[in-house]
């Protein structure tokens, strides 16, 4: 209560010192609105349905592309920490390319692609997957092989074994690697929509887009506030049960 | 099995370790962990593997559990040679090993659920058995995080005796607890033993607590591991480590522990 409290005071003074600079006019309001106009504009964008619209299109791409990812990195992973021949092949490749910015792939996937959803998607896999497959590898690495041991005395098979021990004992990383997953895949997909025009769909990207294009700067701040509170509503709604199962279980993490 | 039967406990099994040797090849060289180790452990008997570290004490150990291969020679288990682990011969580790994403209940339903031939309210019910017999009743929703060592190696020894085997193997269990909750499990584990009638071959370094349990001490030494003495222990249970008689014995072992080692060091 008493942190909620704190966090609520905090926004309150930030939004003040927005609007006693806004008032001041040290700045043309062209480049910096007042909080009241970024209000209007989302007001109006909520009203004529734009912004439920876009909030939905990106929503579905990012949610698309992201379990698509999941479902590959996840077994690529284990693979990649069960096999030495997968560990000296993909995991090397898996390596390399975490390391790309996923805004890198936005090129490619438009020359393959063409201006299409299957870029959009292709663009928010490869941004999820490598992270994914390498935070799944550490985790399993990271286990102590004698809960394996001691499974395998008390007469556990080698599915069994995987599917009960060696995944539930690398929850922690891969609730990490999901996290970091789930941040790169919307990172790239931002970039996608910001730079790929597709009219299949108009995404808050393409509403940023937009809104430079415009010189509306009361859309661009609001269009990026939504995409802030996006992101934290999705890290408390889909990975802090994970997080508090692990804190409570483990007895790690958060205090 | 029925649920009496499960709690009523199956009779011992006897071991036969026969003519085992192990290497190990590592990088630069090939180490010879054990050589030519024979060993009959009878049904229901206590036995402690005692010896420094390097004596291939552990090692055998895990050959009888059938976590490792023997290179020569065989391990029989009630006259079937051990080819693989099994849930009829169960190990508690140095370190708890207990599954910190279960809690306690969990890690002692466990081995029970790999159990076939029982009902789930069946397991539950074993498992309260078990974890009730190792005073841990309170704790039975506690996460593993929130036992303290002792309290660990406790679950894991309901985990361990959950399952009803015939053979307990305990490796090195108690060496990471302090003097005083390690003197309270060797009280429990007495009372246990002579409750469940398990045979147990038990590993340890420390002297004093295999005069402490074990009917027999085997004395191993290093390089290669061989066995070089065995000491009966005819005391009667349940045993406080603090009497002199247990101090008589373990001095005797100490004396012959110590003439082997000075002895593989002139060689």
């Amino acid at each position: 209560m008493k942190r909620a409290l704190l966090a609520t005071l905090f926004f309150l003074a930030l939004l003040f010192i927005w609007i006693t600079v806004a008032r001041a006019k040290i700045w043309s309001p062209i480049l910096l609105p007042s909080p009241r106009s970024v209000g209007e504009y989302l007001a109006g964008a909520l009203r004529d349905g734009t912004l439920l619209q876009a909030t939905g299109v990106t929503l579905r791409r990012l949610l698309l592309g992201y379990f698509i990812g999941l479902a590959i990195g996840l077994p690529l992973g284990l693979l990649n920490a069960s096999s030495k021949f997968v560990e000296d092949t993909i995991g090397v490749l898996a390596l390399g390319l975490q390391t790309l910015p996923s805004v890198c792939w936005v090129p490619l996937a438009l020359l393959w692609f063409g201006q299409t959803e299957g870029a959009m998607l292709f663009v928010v896999v490869m941004g999820t997957v490598w992270s994914v497959v390498i935070a799944t590898d550490t985790g399993v690495r990271t286990i102590p092989p004698i809960f394996a041991r001691a499974a395998r005395t008390m007469g556990s098979t080698p599915f069994h074994k995987w599917t009960r021990v060696i995944l539930p004992a690398s929850l922690p990383y891969l609730v990490t690697g999901m996290k970091q997953g789930w941040a790169f895949a919307w990172r790239s997909l931002m970039a996608a929509e910001i730079y790929v025009t597709i009219l299949t769909g108009f995404g808050l990207g393409h509403l940023l887009h937009y809104g430079r294009e415009l010189n509306a700067m009361d859309q661009v701040i609001g269009i990026m506030l939504v995409i802030v509170i996006i992101g934290l509503l999705t890290d408390k709604i889909l990975f802090s049960p994970w997080e508090r199962f692990l804190h409570r279980r483990w007895g790690t993490g958060r205090r | 099995m029925s649920l009496r039967e499960e709690l009523e406990g199956v009779p011992p099994a006897k071991l036969a370790v026969e003519h085992v040797s192990k290497w190990f090849r590592q990088k630069r060289q090939i180490v010879h962990a054990l050589d030519d180790i024979s060993l009959d452990v009878a049904e229901g008997e206590f036995v402690c593997l005692v010896g420094p570290s390097g004596c291939g004490k552990t090692t055998l150990l895990d050959i009888i559990a059938g976590l490792e291969k023997a290179d020569r020679g065989q391990v029989l288990a009630d006259n079937h040679p051990v080819l693989k682990p099994g849930r009829h011969r169960l190990v508690m580790f140095q370190e708890s090993a207990l599954f910190p994403w279960l809690d306690v209940r969990g890690n002692v339903l466990f081995g029970l659920k790999l159990k076939p031939g029982l009902r789930n309210t069946e397991r539950r019910e074993i498992a309260k058995f078990f974890i009730h017999l190792v005073g841990l009743e309170k704790f039975i929703d506690a996460n593993v995080h929130e036992l303290s060592g002792g309290m660990k190696q406790r679950v894991a020894l309901a985990r361990a005796l959950a399952p009803n085997p015939r053979v307990l193997l305990m490796d090195e269990p108690f060496a990471a607890l302090d003097a005083l909750t390690r003197e309270q499990l060797y009280g429990d584990i007495q009372r246990i033993w002579q409750e469940r009638r398990k045979t147990i071959v038990f590993v340890t370094h420390n002297v004093r607590e295999a005069a402490c349990l074990a009917d027999r001490v085997i004395l191993l030494s290093p390089n290669p591991g061989r066995i070089r003495e065995s000491f009966d222990i005819p005391l009667p249970r349940p045993r406080d480590i603090n009497t002199v008689e247990l101090a008589g014995y373990a001095t005797q072992i100490t004396r012959a522990l110590k003439g082997h080692l000075h002895a593989t060091v002139a060689d």
